[in-house]
Formats: C-alpha cells, structure tokens, sequence
C-alpha cells in the first residue's frame, strides 16, 4: 500500500496536488459563493429564515430584483454616485500620480529609493486609519478646515463667509479620501512604465528643437498609456464599490453602490435584491476590465510581431 | 544643459506634503491633553495610558495576530501551490477556470466578496449543519480566500522570470520532478514566498469589510474595535493607536528595506565575482 502511494506520488501525484488543492479550495469558497450570488439575484424573498425562495411557489427565475434596479430611483442614483466619485477620484489620481511618477525618474538614485519606500509606507499601515486621518482633518474644529474657511473668506465676497466649511459628510470627502488612499496604486504602475523610457529619445527630440512640453506630448505620454490604464483600473475599480470611505465620510442622503449592498442585505435582509445589486455592479466593472485584457492582448501580440 | 524640472518637483513636494500631513496631524493630536479630538488643550500622554490599561484592545489585537498569522500561513501554502502550477503546467484539465479564479477575486469588490461568503455559510449551516456559529473559522477561512489570490500573483510573476536552466540540469541529472521542484525551484523563488506571506499577512490584519461580514458574536478583531469606535466620531485614543501602528509600520519597512537593499548589492557582487572567476579559468 505505502509503496503504492509513493510510486503514484512520484508518477503524478505531486503535480495533481499542487493544482488539485488550491483548485478544490477556490472551487468551494470562491466560485460556489459566487454561483450563490448569481443564483440568489433571481431567487424570490420571502419571510423565512434564511429569507429566500426558489421553485415550488415562487418562480424559478424571478428578475424582479433586476427590474427594480431600473425603476426605482435609488438604485440608479447609487450606482451614477459610485461611478461618478470613482471617475473624478480616477482623474485626479492621475493628475497628480502622473506628474509626481515622473518627478520620481528624474531624481537622483539614492533619493529615489527613499521617496518611493515613501509612497509605499502608507499602504502598509492601516487603511481604515489613513480615512480616519483625514476625519480628524475635516472635522469643524480642525486647523486645517478652519485654514480653508480663512481662505475660503478671504477669497469669495463678503457675503458668501461661512464659520466652518461643511467638508465632512459630502461627495468631495468621499473623493479627497479616495484620492488619498488610492494615489499609491497610480503612481506605482505609472513609474513602473515611465522608468523603463529611454531618455535618449528625450535628448533626441530636443536636439532636434522640440520645447519640453512638447517632447512630453509627443514622446512621454504616447509610451506610457499602459501605465496610465493599469493605474486607472487599479483606482477605478476599488474605488466603484468602495464601502467604508462613504460609510465614514460620505453622504448618508446619497449612498454608494456598496452601501447600498450592504444594507439591502443586512438591514432589509432582502438577499435576492442584494444579489441583484451586486451582479449589476460586477457587470458594469466587468466590462472595462475586459477591454483592457483584450487590448492588453492586442498590443502583446503586437510587440511580438517586431 | 540640462534643465531641472520644476513643475514636476513641486508636484512632488506637494503630493509627500498630501500623504504625509494627515499622518502627521494624527500623531500631534495624539497628545493632546483636550478631550476635543481636534482642539489643541495642551500636550500629555493620557491617551496613551487609556489604550494600554483598555482590556478589548489587547484582546482584539491578539485576535488579529491570530487570524493574520494562520490564514497568511495557509495562504501562502496555497497560494504558492497555485502559482507554481499556473507557471510551470501549461496543460491541464481546466486550466482556464483555474486562473480565472485567481484573477477574480483581485477585482472582486469587497462587500460582494462579504456577502457571497456570509451566504455560503449561512446556507452551509442550513445544508450540513456547519458551521454553527461564525467567527475565528469562518473570518480566517475567508482571509484564506482572498489573500492567496495575491500570493499566487507574486509567485507565478516569479516562476516566469525565473531561468529553468537549472531545473532542466537537475533534471538530466536523474532527480525526480517532485526533487527538482523541492530542491530547486522552491529555494529560488524563497523571496517571492516570503514577500507574499507578508502580503497576506498584512492584507488580513487590515480587513474590515470581509470580517464584518464573516465574523459572529465576540470575535472582534482590532479593525472592527476602530471600526464601530470611528463610526461614532473621532475619539483621542484612537489617534494614539494610529501614531503607535505608523511607529510600527514605519521601522518593520526601513529595516525590511534596508536588509533587501543589502542582499541585492550582495548578489550583485557575488555574481560579479562568480562571472570574474568563470571567466579567469577560462583556456
């Protein structure tokens, strides 16, 4: 028997564990949970425990939850909320990332080491405590809300002054915070792709009369758009389903999708709705990540046929 | 000539000021003696002292600690072995599922994956009868979930990297797969091992939403207790906790950084030298 079990372990039995085991596992606790999901978005609620049903007296396949999503008005408003604070979220990243991605390659060697362990440290401490730093900053009392509204004083006429700017519990918290937790995730790819650039090309252009600005539009920018898509994404897509930064700092009045996930599941426990939510929101992300792969693809295949 | 890019350095100026001036503020106001969070009263450490004499604290850390040390373990064993096989078995029976599951779950929002494994076990209960109640087995099998997905992402960017000279000599040589894999391959890709064990480790002592959504009646871990404590408002000692996780945080990053920048230059010479000799013998 123990010879048996030691030839089929050399035979194969190794390689068929180093696959079979992380499959299995992914298999129970991630694609089932998943098919649970999808299963759950077209199931019916009703006022059992747990609070579902499907076949026998309710329908088999109820898209009563999907229906909902476009006619009742909090549902669309959630997920243009999301969308929108992801995308100036993602844009902002971008507008600041890029420059300071590329500030990174022209210092020195020594300093550039020490700045980007700088850009790391803040991802490795708690992400729940970098929000709750910017609560302490926005908060009424704070110096730096009281510097905004001096300058905020300062620069509208006079009868526009405010005591405090009311900078919690909005939109703009949600993305300022967003921004602040997410920048990491632009700056890193775009440097990753912006370092390997040769700087002859630079020298190149200039010599042959090009100003600075333009040799960034013509020959920086064009080469880093993979960069600019995998930081885009890499922000973008945390970002849309995000659930603590609007639950900490955002409007309870206009909630985000994640939120709205949430609550569909836990306070209304209504789990087919929650599902339903959720497919929705996982289609819509998608179908962005699948354009970036197969353009990613595309453009392999391309350096592949130099 | 070469001109100093100005715009780009005050960019950069602005944006270390914009990571780095909310930390800072943290650390200020957690000694403040006022029990407004964010009024000057003076300066003390009695924040301090409330958050070591708090008993849930110390509990709730240990919990993490806990939590955070077995599911990166396991991760990282599954994770490693997923990589492995995504990098090195080009062909096999469902392949393709496979690395889909390892990729999706990366852009899986939180909250779903919360849910889906709240659902799981919810009807698991019902089905099986397990788990009967939620807590350390469920949050850890979920952490287990969702980090060795990272884990198997820095292995396999390892495994394709990696030169298989050595392992197709080891294997002219006679040794079995499982050897050369076991002697050679896994000794190769140590570091990315390791930088993924510290990955999972980190991303499961950080988790809020997916531990919500797992966990039951009195296993809360650290981010929970901030969690419930910060959604009320700003509280003093919170803020010394935070101060105390930077200092932490802080040191375990220089000195991890400061021992790679010494094992690269170490490598670098030692290939140096080894090239210099391999070429002095030369006829």
């Amino acid at each position: 028997m123990g010879a048996r079990l030691a030839a089929w372990f050399h035979r194969k039995g190794w390689s068929d564990l180093i696959i079979g085991l992380p499959y299995l596992w992914l298999l129970i606790f991630f694609l089932l949970p998943f098919l649970i999901v999808l299963a759950m978005s077209v199931a019916t609620r009703t006022p059992t425990a747990p609070p579902f049903g499907y076949g026998g007296e309710n329908p088999v396949v109820n898209l009563a939850g999907y229906a909902r999503l476009f006619t009742d008005d909090l549902y669309l408003r959630a997920f243009l909320t999301s969308l929108g604070n992801a995308a100036v979220a993602t844009v902002l990243c971008l507008l600041i990332g890029y420059p300071m991605a590329l500030g990174l390659t022209r210092v020195s060697k020594g300093w550039r080491n020490i700045l980007l362990m700088l850009v790391i440290l803040p991802f490795w401490t708690s992400f729940l405590l970098r929000v709750y730093a910017w609560m302490g900053m926005m908060g009424k009392n704070s110096w730096f809300n009281r510097l905004l509204t001096d300058a905020w004083n300062w620069l509208t006429p006079e009868g526009w002054a405010v005591t405090s700017l009311p900078l919690m519990h909005s939109n703009f918290a949600v993305v300022l915070v967003m921004v602040y937790t997410y920048l990491p995730f632009m700056i890193l790819p775009l440097y990753a792709s912006l370092e390997r650039l040769d700087p002859a090309l630079d020298e190149a252009a200039m010599d042959l009369g090009t100003r600075p600005f333009g040799v960034f539009l013509d020959v920086t920018l064009p080469q880093s758009i993979p960069g600019i898509i995998a930081g885009g994404l890499l922000v973008f897509i945390p970002a849309a389903g995000e659930l603590v930064i609007p639950t900490l700092v955002g409007d309870a009045g206009s909630p985000m999708i994640g939120r709205v996930i949430s609550d569909e599941f836990t306070s209304a426990r209504d789990w087919p709705m929650a599902s339903s939510v959720a497919v929705a929101l996982l289609v819509i992300m998608v179908i962005p990540t699948m354009i970036y792969s197969r353009y990613q693809a595309k453009s392999d295949g391309a350096e592949a046929q130099k | 000539m070469k001109r100093r890019p100005w715009f780009l350095f005050s960019v950069l100026v602005f944006g270390f000021a914009f990571f780095y001036v909310p930390i800072l503020s943290m650390i200020v106001y957690s000694f403040n003696e006022s029990r407004l969070a964010t009024v000057w009263g003076g300066f003390s450490t009695k924040w301090y002292v409330s958050l070591f004499s708090n008993r849930q604290v110390g509990a709730a850390l240990l919990l993490s600690l806990q939590i955070a040390l077995i599911s990166a373990t396991i991760a990282t064993i599954l994770g490693t072995m997923a990589g492995i096989a995504l990098a090195r078995f080009t062909r096999f029976r469902g392949r393709t599922l496979f690395s889909g599951m390892v990729t999706a779950p990366l852009v899986m929002p939180e909250v779903i994956t919360g849910i889906s494994m709240l659902m799981l076990f919810l009807l698991m209960a019902d089905w099986i009868g397990w788990p009967g109640q939620r807590g350390f087995t469920t949050v850890t099998l979920a952490h287990i979930t969702f980090s060795m997905v990272f884990v198997t992402t820095v292995v396999q960017a390892r495994m394709l990297q990696s030169d298989r000279a050595i392992e197709e000599a080891a294997m002219d040589l006679g040794s079995r797969p499982w050897q050369v894999m076991w002697d050679i391959t896994l000794p190769t890709i140590f570091p990315a091992i390791l930088s993924g064990w510290l990955l999972a480790f980190t991303i499961s002592l950080d988790d809020v939403v997916i531990t919500s959504f797992t966990t039951g009646p009195g296993n809360t871990t650290l981010p929970l207790l901030i969690w419930s404590k910060v959604k009320l408002g700003v509280t003093p000692d919170i803020n010394a906790l935070a101060t105390l996780t930077v200092l932490v945080v802080g040191t375990g990053v220089v000195i991890a950084g400061l021992i790679l920048t010494r094992a690269e230059r170490r490598r670098l010479a030692e290939e140096r030298q080894a090239f210099r000799s391999s070429t002095d013998t030369r006829p």
